[in-house]
């Protein structure tokens, strides 16, 4: 461990101190990342477990990881800590230039791409990077009335996400609605899956409520996966109807968009059509939550993440009032999941495990609770990044060319959700500025005192 | 996100693997001895239900305490049987050590050990600073913790099973009948008596010792406990520590039990014994024992009775019905709302 021996002669700092501090960490990480990055456990050519020995790899860890934190303590950590700063936040004015320019850039993105790397290049980037991203988006948004707002921990949120994808699946199948009548259906039935589990449940609170969320979900995954005569069990539904434009088909046939528009067939026209419904449903699930906050449920909203005795103690029916909020989160994820499965053509229970839960929500809590830009920042960076991940290559030159990054993707994932917290717990862009106040905010931002003391 | 969404495979496993073999193999036969299955599947559930009751433990004393839920005591299980694995390979085919029980008894000191120093490390890097935060935010950092955990196993030791050679194979038979025979495996019967052991141990650590008279004082009123001069912070880190180490207890009776390990076994035992942990009281430890108890006969019976598919669906039913009607659980005080 060389790292920890260099000396460092400056003024004011506590050598001894960080020396002691090094070596309790030494001892700490050898003995948690001992026996699984010294170690590791193969299969013999016996089908028998054998144990192969990477000490180098443990070393440099450990090295690192001791290195890191006794530069942190001997320099950075001994200094006397400097005043908060208020976080981040689009003031108002900055907010009305910033919209239509990102929205405009939306709009633009999908044309973008197509001229710059023409119409067979360009399908990845708009189906991986512009839907995806969309998708998570929307989903993000959706969830945020719920968790944002509402101040309600939701960890099954991919439930209401299923709903609207099976809804959509199995009534286009079993009836052939087209999407368009079963995209508001199949928000309806997940809104009213959102009463029928969040009735019972929402008297409790905190982490009791998010727990039992979990099990929600969990439950509904498990069902779609047992009860294989309704929902084809681990073999999902296959060959769902693709959605159409005003009853034109997307294919090469005489009837078809390309035939009907007299231009050449291409499936980027699909994914481009795909882009602009995705793009107007998170829209939509945008706009509603900026009017609801106007209202005065949305009020009530908000209210009851600051403080719910308060809130009871002024007469709001909490259970009402969590209601709403559960079923208007749990209708979005209804659209988003029926989008999804007319975007797939396929889905299976696979789509909806707890990690999906987790993404969304962590694509709320990182941007940010209750903001709708910080939602956007998260989900771009979390999906699209991630996507990115799978496109660097030059990181094989560094690590070997059997590295391969996608496979740290929910490791890395799992530890920016900590690493945030840590950091700033209200996540990276975070308004609890009163929404309601008779004529200039007085009360200090919210972000600055605990919960109900704002 | 495809990749994350298969990468992670979270609650794949079926954890009653082996221990509903048998009762699977007999539902298909013609005649099913009624009182001969039910003292099998009794036998079954109290051993399923004491590695639960070992992990609800951690959960209960935790929640007790902060009051939080520690998403990642689930995985924090999980990385204790990898740790008992490891170890048993370290010494059967590294030593050479032949006996069975010394192999054993190292391997159970081990895990306890190095699980411990997770969860210290784990409560002072995640948990600790977010004391005092925002609500929700030391539970989504747990949450991030458990995702991690779990994916950190999966990088460093693959993806796939870890087998490990069957030991204390060996059956005893309690009730002989040429139809269905009632046994007893002798890794039932450690199992039954490690766990009954450590928990008098636990027992007397928490009633009569210094350290288990702070911690119940913390759990009452933190602030007056700081005030009367117990070290809240160490008493909470020595909390994570001893949960830890009943997980480990748990994990290594889990590789004995069904021989493998894999990296997803974290969630779903874990929410099973957070289940077991509401079903006794949050924060009464004997409730959790109960808790795990009843948890573990009511899976197998459920297996063995209705149908293998939707056993897990239980435990959740279980977990949400309780939770609605009687979130005070069967041990627990009930819950009193402060300003």
């Amino acid at each position: 461990m060389s790292d920890v021996a260099t000396p460092a002669p400056a003024s004011r700092v506590d050598l001894a101190g960080a020396l002691k501090d090094a070596f309790w960490t030494t001892v700490i990480t050898t003995a948690i990342l001992g026996p699984f990055l010294g170690l590791l456990t193969v299969q013999n050519s016996a089908s028998q477990l054998a144990l192969i020995t990477r000490w180098p790899l443990l070393v440099a860890f450990v090295a690192i990881i001791v290195g890191i934190r006794f530069l942190l303590k001997a320099f950075v950590w001994s200094r006397p800590a400097k005043a908060k700063k208020a976080p981040f936040a689009l003031s108002p004015k900055m907010e009305r230039i910033a919209a239509p320019f990102f929205i405009g850039l939306l709009f633009a993105f999908p044309l973008f791409i197509l001229a710059s790397l023409g119409a067979g290049g360009s399908i990845k980037w708009i189906d991986n990077f512009g839907i995806q991203i969309l998708i998570y988006i929307m989903l993000g948004w959706g969830l945020n009335v719920v968790v944002g707002l509402a101040g309600l921990l939701d960890l099954g949120y991919v439930a209401f996400y299923a709903v609207g994808a099976y809804s959509y699946a199995l009534l286009a199948k079993t009836f052939g609605f087209s999407f368009w009548i079963l995209l508001p259906l199949a928000g309806i039935l997940a809104a009213t899956w959102g009463v029928i589990l969040g009735f019972p449940v929402l008297r409790l609170r905190g982490d009791y409520l998010a727990i039992v969320t979990l099990a929600f979900g969990e439950i509904i995954r498990l069902i779609l996966i047992n009860w294989v005569d309704f929902s084809g069990g681990y073999a999902g539904i296959s060959g769902i109807p693709r959605p159409t434009l005003l009853g034109i088909p997307f294919n090469a046939s005489d009837s078809g968009f390309a035939a009907t528009f007299g231009i050449e067939y291409s499936p980027i026209h699909r994914t481009i059509f795909l882009y602009y419904v995705i793009l107007a449903l998170a829209l939509l699930t945008a706009w509603v939550t900026m009017r609801l906050r106007r209202l005065p449920i949305g009020r009530a909203w908000e209210a009851l993440r600051e403080d719910e005795i308060a809130c009871r103690s002024l007469g709001i029916n909490t259970t009402n009032t969590k209601l709403t909020a559960f079923a208007t989160g749990a209708m979005f994820g209804g659209f988003a999941g029926s989008f999804f499965a007319a975007r797939q053509g396929f889905i299976s229970p696979e789509s909806f495990t707890f990690m999906e839960s987790a993404n969304i929500l962590a694509i709320v809590v990182l941007g940010g609770m209750g903001s709708l830009w910080g939602v956007v920042i998260a989900a771009m960076a979390l999906v699209g990044g991630f996507e990115l991940m799978r496109e660097m290559d030059f990181l094989k030159l560094v690590f070997g060319a059997d590295f391969d990054p996608t496979q740290y993707r929910t490791l890395l994932f799992g530890l920016a959700m900590v690493i945030i917290m840590l950091w700033k717990p209200r996540g990276l862009i975070s308004t609890r500025e009163p929404t309601a106040f008779l004529k200039e905010a007085k009360s200090v931002s919210g972000s600055h005192v605990k919960e109900g003391h704002g | 996100m495809d990749d994350l969404r298969r990468m992670a495979a979270w609650p794949s496993v079926l954890f009653t693997r082996s221990a509903l073999r048998r009762s699977s193999a007999s539902s298909s036969g013609s005649v099913r001895p009624l009182m001969e299955v039910f003292l099998q599947q009794l036998i079954n559930g109290i051993t399923l239900g004491s590695i639960y009751g070992l992990i609800a433990i951690g959960y209960t004393m935790v929640f007790g305490i902060i009051g939080m839920v520690n998403f990642a005591h689930g995985d924090v299980f999980m990385v204790s049987a990898f740790i008992a694995v490891i170890t048993f390979l370290l010494l059967t085919t590294w030593l050479g050590i032949g006996s069975i029980a010394v192999v054993l008894v190292i391997c159970l000191i081990v895990a306890m050990l190095l699980t411990s120093v997770w969860n210290w490390t784990i409560e002072r890097v995640a948990y600790r600073p977010l004391r005092g935060s925002f609500r929700l935010a030391p539970l989504i950092s747990a949450i991030g913790m458990s995702i991690f955990l779990s994916n950190f196993v999966q990088v460093t030791q693959g993806p796939r099973n870890k087998p490990v050679p069957p030991i204390l194979k060996d059956v005893i038979t309690v009730v002989h009948s040429d139809v269905y025979p009632v046994t007893i495996s002798y890794k039932q019967l450690m199992i039954w008596a490690v766990t009954a052991i450590l928990l008098a141990g636990f027992w007397y650590l928490v009633q009569k010792t210094s350290l288990g008279r702070a911690q119940r004082a913390c759990e009452q009123d933190r602030k007056m406990a700081s005030l009367l001069g117990i070290d809240v912070d160490r008493t909470i880190s020595l909390t994570f520590v001893m949960g830890a180490a009943l997980a480990a207890v748990a994990g290594v009776m889990y590789m004995v039990y069904y021989g493998v390990v894999s990296f997803s076994d974290g969630f779903t035992p874990g929410v099973k014994a957070f289940t077991a942990a509401v079903l006794g009281g949050i924060g009464s430890l004997p409730g959790a024992v109960i808790g795990g108890l009843l948890i573990g006969l009511i899976e197998v019976f459920w297996s063995a009775y209705f149908t293998i598919d939707y056993k897990d669906v239980a435990a959740f039913s279980i977990l949400v019905v309780v939770l609605i009607f009687m979130p005070q659980g069967i041990l627990g005080k009930p819950e009193v709302e402060k300003v």
